[in-house]
């Protein structure tokens, strides 16, 4: 109730304010022509220039360079990539969150900065640390080549099926799952945290077991704030370049993904093919942005 | 643990152990790599890795430039978001979810539509080019680069705090008299400061780790326009896997340095929001 009346006051109080409490109307105006000035420059103005790169040479270029089989196989790498990367954090995310927000226990505030840990790290490092442990010269690398290894007949199988981690897809999921890796739980934990649980003590005190009270009560009750952790995770799952650049090896038709392909086409001066290719992951982006402000949007008119 | 917490809820021997497990192998496990790497070198070799001249203009550049992004972001990024939670006009909702396009957008994406638009011949570039200002493959293109990306870390921090200014303060200081503008400065600016520095910290964390949107408009010449993420790749594609691990375990302590730093401005800005 009490929130109802503040988010209700709020949505007015642009209009309402009282006089003396209101910007003077050349103060809007210049705040506002230097806010909207600053967005358009830097924010869009680059994306237009990704599509009218793109188009330059016309329509009949643009689809050209899109039917490239190097940028197919480069979509259907990221796409695998981010098939892969988001539902292991997905399932992550929910325990996270489910341990993090129904109980109290001794380092839960250490546990929380640890999952933020990924954000703080460079996505150069994000990669640089996989290839470290799974490179020629890490451990991964020492172990098929040791004498006397650890479980003899694994090493044997990895080596027969010549089975790489680094410049091959497992090190690209690996990276790309690193980097990912706190969206969803992000979301999860202060969303179930302020939800408290008593619906859940209702659930089970009503004879539901541990799993339906997970499905029918709490999921209902984050399914939002799920999926607008699972857009913003596959944004970046499909989007990452600097660390899938680290340990992809750019092995084109086999390791590119769609940022690198856009980086290999430009970097050989074919810019219709670079821009067309950045139109799609633009396109994807544009597609985030709107699913994310309809979800805000169903969110803010369910709490108004 | 569970004689002292009992809770009627099940699942929590399932959650944190599959939470702890994955936490470890994802991320922990190969972030202490890096530093197990490290170990292995002597003091010398280290802080040769760290300290050589090249190395030093790249944190040079990196810190002035991410500094500088920063900056203009909180300046920018105050007014933004003081017109989107003010002030209505057409199209407001657009432009809101366009604040977080940088979030959206590839970093590879912005680094190749922001080259065109700055170079020489590009858009923006051609009309700078007859006074003699360049700004791709220049240091000011990183600085355009790293301000893209830290735009929405700081509106997306203030935002949530204007919304919630009681109006009273700005009433009662009017009606005491204040001109707006003493309001504005007096009253509600002290209020938004815990907020901005945290906006300004997350933008000047995530500008130091920049890479792709980095690499295509900065030209990447050493001492003057490499960052520090370039060097750690440059030394990894010549194998010198000890250089750029040592670069890297540099990089990883500035990082932990400003996460401690933001979580004690968010503890800060919270306590600030309460009282």
């Amino acid at each position: 109730m009490a929130s109802a009346v503040s988010s209700l006051t709020r949505s007015n109080g642009p209009v309402a304010r009282p006089l003396a409490t209101r910007d003077a109307t050349w103060l809007r105006y210049t705040l506002t022509a230097l806010g909207l000035g600053f967005l358009a420059l830097f924010l869009l103005l680059p994306l237009v220039a990704v599509f009218t790169e793109a188009l330059r040479r016309g329509l009949g270029a643009y689809f050209a360079a899109l039917n490239d089989p190097d940028g197919l196989h480069a979509l259907k790498l990221t796409l695998l990539t981010a098939g892969l990367a988001v539902p292991a954090n997905l399932v992550f995310g929910v325990a996270a969150a489910w341990c993090i927000a129904k109980f109290t226990f001794p380092g839960k505030s250490l546990l929380i900065t640890l999952i933020d840990l990924p954000f703080a790290v460079s996505p150069v490092i994000s990669g640089l640390i996989y290839v470290l442990l799974f490179g020629a010269q890490g451990w991964y690398g020492h172990y098929l080549d040791a004498d006397q290894p650890w479980l003899p007949g694994l090493q044997a199988w990895l080596i027969e099926q010549d089975f790489k981690i680094i410049f091959a897809v497992p090190g690209i999921v690996l990276a790309t799952t690193f980097v990912t890796f706190p969206f969803i739980a992000r979301e999860l934990i202060p969303l179930m945290q302020t939800q408290g649980n008593d619906e859940e003590y209702a659930a089970i005190t009503l004879g539901a077991n541990g799993w339906q009270t997970f499905w029918k009560v709490t999921l209902p009750n984050i399914k939002w704030g799920l999926f607008y952790g699972v857009i913003l995770c596959n944004a970046r799952a499909m989007g990452e370049f600097g660390a899938v650049s680290v340990v992809s090896g750019h092995i084109r038709g086999e390791t590119n993904t769609l940022p690198l392909h856009v980086e290999i086409l430009y970097n050989e001066y074919q810019f219709v093919g670079a821009f067309a290719a950045a139109s799609i992951l633009a396109l994807l982006a544009l597609v985030t942005l709107v699913l994310k402000s309809l979800v805000e949007w169903a969110h803010a008119r369910r709490h108004a | 643990m569970s004689r002292s917490h009992r809770s009627v809820i099940p699942g929590f021997g399932l959650s944190l152990g599959l939470t702890l497990t994955y936490l470890s192998l994802i991320v922990l496990l190969p972030l202490s790599a890096a530093f197990i790497r490290t170990l292995g070198m002597s003091w010398d070799d280290f802080w040769t890795a760290v300290a050589s001249p090249r190395v030093v203009a790249s944190y040079r550049i990196s810190f002035l430039a991410s500094f500088a992004a920063a900056s203009v972001n909180c300046l920018f990024g105050l007014i933004v978001a003081w017109v989107l939670v003010r002030y209505p006009f057409p199209g407001r909702r657009i432009v809101d979810a366009l604040v977080d396009l940088p979030f959206a957008l590839p970093t590879a994406v912005a680094g190749i539509a922001l080259t065109a638009l700055y170079a020489p011949n590009g858009w923006i570039g051609a009309l700078l080019a007859p006074y003699g200002v360049k700004i791709a493959f220049t240091e000011i293109g990183i600085f355009v680069a790293l301000t893209f990306i830290g735009l929405p870390f700081v509106v997306r921090t203030l935002q949530p705090i204007i919304e919630e200014l009681e109006p009273e303060f700005e009433e009662a200081s009017a009606s005491l008299g204040a001109t707006r503008w003493q309001t504005l400065r007096r009253v509600i600016f002290p209020q938004l400061v815990p907020a901005l520095l945290t906006g300004f910290a997350m933008a000047f964390a995530r500008a130091l780790g920049e890479y792709g949107s980095v690499v295509f408009i900065s030209g990447n010449m050493p001492m003057r326009t490499e960052i520090t993420p370039l060097l750690i790749i440059t030394k990894l594609e010549q194998y010198d896997y000890a250089g750029a691990t040592a670069i890297a375990v540099v990089m990883l302590g500035a990082s932990f340095l400003m996460l401690l730093v933001i979580n004690l401005l968010q503890k800060w800005s919270r306590r600030h929001h309460t009282v």
